[in-house]
């Protein structure tokens, strides 16, 4: 097995900020290499940290290969500096059973750029009427459940699904929408969508949602983790529940904290994303409870679409958009955080709540396994869309300044991005 | 001077102003013995109508006539969309044909700026989704214009515009336009049918706004469709003519002098709940004549305009090319 050397740079990690050079032999980090090692990075200028993990995932296959495979999104997971991913269930056939969870955990193994770890469906094929086995799926490895694109509309199931899932380890994840609220939405309303004259999407549906679950969180007791929160109010109810002692965590993406609603008066789809961009207030909402820990985690949503799709009018196209390759970059450009704690919501603390804690967000020190991120904090640049290695192209970070670029990955002492670019 | 026509906010009052003049000129085309003059003779128009809506239709495609351009219509219905063809292909495969203009009505908003930006040719904005139909507002203060002959703009005018405002691309619009040329536009609905946020001044009580004879000077109605009732935002059509209809008994409080307008078809019974005959101020048909010569104004406008525009005819000025074919 190859060793490598990462000579001279900073090291941040859950125990502090220091210089230090980083040796990797056998997929661990060693106290030192024996001999010359085969691989030396110059680390000067760089920040070395574990390896990012990203909570929400939509790697598409099986089902959507047009728009991106496990290899393919893996690919860019790597070059965005993620060593490990949670796939989001809403395949097709979804994930709600152990064979379709353990396909693309082995796709992920046979693309071997990137740890991908399943996330399972709460209802069978997410269509909000059956339970799917957790305990079956958690035997398989899986840690958080969603049916995510849907939220679980009953209230009833909800509840059956937060008390069922006691003890087994699992975390219910949900997408925040009462779709009785959204019927046709395709932006946030407020100003800019009565203006445009586009059926809107009200704060309201997400935050009617986070207030249920944490009550059925109170009542049951039982752990949920708060999927892209994009409202003030929402995050000031999780605020409060984690106040209150309960057992919840949220995570927020790259684009609801530096993109807002305006964007949709270019009548691209581009910018269509659920849930909504929302507005500025909403924005410096969502960054203050990354800062004041509130959010836990940074999560991409990365949402691969062909670019015909996204070439439809605003109503007829789906939403989503990418995300993995750019997150660190929106992150250190619109985060007034400290370095160390905008590594935490990218590495750590999301490694805590997809139960990957033990292999990634690990210290940088001996003994550990070598799942790292390298990058520089400083660099500023633009994301040029046919350069990304995602099989789509629906960025919507096109001419918004971004301020740090991954150099390299390593995953299980595995170069797999080498100054920026996959190694396979 | 721009290539498409695609809002009014992108019109500008500058621009509102040039097309209403232009109109005058077309107007006076209209009412000639043979109203057709040469300035378009070459060009092509095509209507590409992914929404039903026969009176728009005919109303560009009579004004393109008028103007000697040549005609094509493209309806969904008769179309490849049901096969799977995508906006931009069709978009596209019309444009190969040397297509000079299209005039585009969607149900989708954004929709004809999509198109824009696909084409080279100039793209008019027949209607999109609940969002714009400036050539709707352009005839609606056009109408204004002629039957107050208030050619200098409309500082004091007082317009009601009473309805679905929430779903109507016609509201937006014409709000839009009255406001640009200096009119105080007041909203009429009840909350259900205003948009989420609402940047006008609005009020659910349609008799305050007509008042007792020194009420609005334009009483905006606009079309109320059957299948808002199904979304529970008003109980029944009763109860909405009853607070929002343009019942006999308001009908006889109006001034004489009120402009009453509408954009078509008229929901009879429904938001006019009075024979357009004892409304003296109706220029609901005025609207329809007008329609066409106001069309006929930006066609001319965008097609003398766009530089990419393929025929390889002089387009004259619009004047000039009507006495050549004066007898």
């Amino acid at each position: 097995m190859t060793t490598i050397l990462i000579r001279g740079g900073t090291v941040v990690d859950p125990t502090g900020t220091r210089p230090a050079d980083v040796s990797i032999a056998d997929g661990v980090i060693v106290e030192s290499i024996d001999g010359d090692p085969d691989v030396t990075i110059d680390g000067r200028g760089l920040t070395v940290t574990p390896g990012f993990v990203d909570l929400h995932t939509h790697l598409r296959e099986p089902g959507k290969e047009e728009a991106e495979t496990i290899e393919t999104g893996s690919r860019a997971a790597a070059v965005g500096g993620y060593t490990a991913v949670v796939a989001m269930p809403n395949t097709d056939p979804t994930q709600d059973c152990v064979s379709v969870v353990d396909f693309v955990r082995r796709q992920g193994k046979i693309a071997g750029l990137c740890d991908v770890h399943p996330s399972a469906s709460i209802t069978v094929g997410r269509a909000g009427r059956q339970l799917t086995p957790f305990a079956e799926l958690a035997e398989a490895g899986v840690r958080l459940f969603t049916d995510d694109g849907n939220g679980v509309q009953d209230p009833l199931l909800m509840r059956r699904a937060f008390e069922y899932s006691k003890g087994l380890g699992v975390t219910m994840a949900q997408h925040c929408e009462v779709e009785q609220l959204t019927g046709g939405a395709v932006m946030h309303e407020g100003d800019c969508c009565s203006h445009l004259g586009l059926p809107g999407w009200p704060a309201l549906a997400e935050e009617l949602m986070v207030h249920r679950d944490i009550e059925l969180v109170r009542l049951t007791g039982a752990p949920a983790h708060f999927l892209h929160l994009s409202t003030a109010k929402s995050v000031e109810l999780v605020r409060r529940a984690k106040s209150d002692g309960l057992p919840v965590t949220a995570e927020a993406t790259p684009h609801h904290i530096s993109l807002t609603d305006e964007l949709l008066r270019s009548y691209s789809a581009i910018y269509k994303v659920t849930p909504p961009l929302r507005t500025m207030d909403d924005v410096v909402a969502v960054r203050d409870g990354l800062a004041d820990g509130t959010i836990d985690a940074i999560a991409t949503d990365h949402a691969p679409h062909v670019a015909e799709t996204k070439e439809q009018p605003l109503d007829q196209a789906p939403p989503g958009m990418l995300g993995l390759e750019t997150a660190l970059g929106v992150c250190l450009a619109h985060l007034d955080m400290a370095l160390a704690d905008v590594v935490a919501v990218l590495s750590w603390k999301p490694a805590a709540i997809a139960g990957l804690e033990a292999l990634h967000g690990r210290p940088v020190v001996p003994g550990e396994p070598a799942n790292l991120t390298v990058f520089d904090a400083e660099e500023e640049w633009e994301v040029i869309p046919a350069q990304l290695v995602s099989k789509s192209r629906n960025t919507p970070f096109v001419g918004v300044p971004l301020r740090g670029r991954v150099k390299h990955t390593i995953l299980g002492g595995v170069v797999t991005v080498e100054n920026g670019i996959a190694t396979r | 001077m721009s290539r498409s026509l695609l809002s009014i906010d992108e019109l500008g009052v500058a621009g509102i102003q040039r097309i209403l003049e232009l109109a005058d000129t077309m107007a006076e085309v209209n009412r000639r013995p043979n109203p057709k003059v040469p300035a378009l003779r070459g060009k092509t128009v095509c209507s590409v109508f992914f929404e039903d809506s026969t009176r728009t239709r005919l109303s560009f495609e009579t004004a393109a006539k008028r103007l000697s351009a040549d005609t094509m219509t493209f309806a969904v219905s008769q179309s490849s969309l049901n096969k799977g063809e995508s906006l931009r292909d069709t978009i596209e495969t019309i444009a190969a044909m040397g297509v000079d203009a299209f005039v585009i009505r969607h149900a989708s908003t954004g929709a004809p700026w999509l198109v824009d930006g696909w084409t080279t040719a100039s793209v008019v904005n027949a209607g999109d989704g609940w969002h714009a139909h400036p050539t709707q507002a352009l005839l609606d203060v056009y109408t204004v214009r002629t039957a107050l002959n208030r050619t200098g703009g409309f500082e004091g005018l007082r317009v009601a515009v009473v309805g679905d405002i929430k779903h109507s691309r016609v509201a937006r619009s014409t709000t839009a336009a009255f406001k640009a040329l200096g009119a105080d536009v007041i909203w009429v609905a009840p909350t259900t049918l205003l948009p989420p946020v609402v940047g006008e001044t609005a009020t659910d009580r349609l008799d305050d706004v007509i008042g007792g004879g020194d009420g609005v000077d334009v009483l905006y109605m606009l079309r109320m469709q059957n299948e808002r009732m199904t979304e529970a935002l008003v109980p029944n059509l009763r109860e909405y003519t009853t607070r929002f209809g343009l019942t006999p008994e308001r009908a006889a409080r109006l001034a004489p002098q009120t402009l009453v307008m509408h954009p078509g078809p008229v929901n009879r019974g429904v938001e006019i709940a009075v024979d357009l005959g004892e409304l003296p101020g109706s220029v609901i048909n005025q609207q329809v004549t007008n329609g066409i010569s106001v069309r006929m104004a930006v066609l001319y406008d965008l097609l003398s305009a766009n530089p990419d525009s393929t025929s390889d005819i002089e387009i004259n000025d619009a004047v000039a090319a009507a006495r050549m074919e004066q007898p």
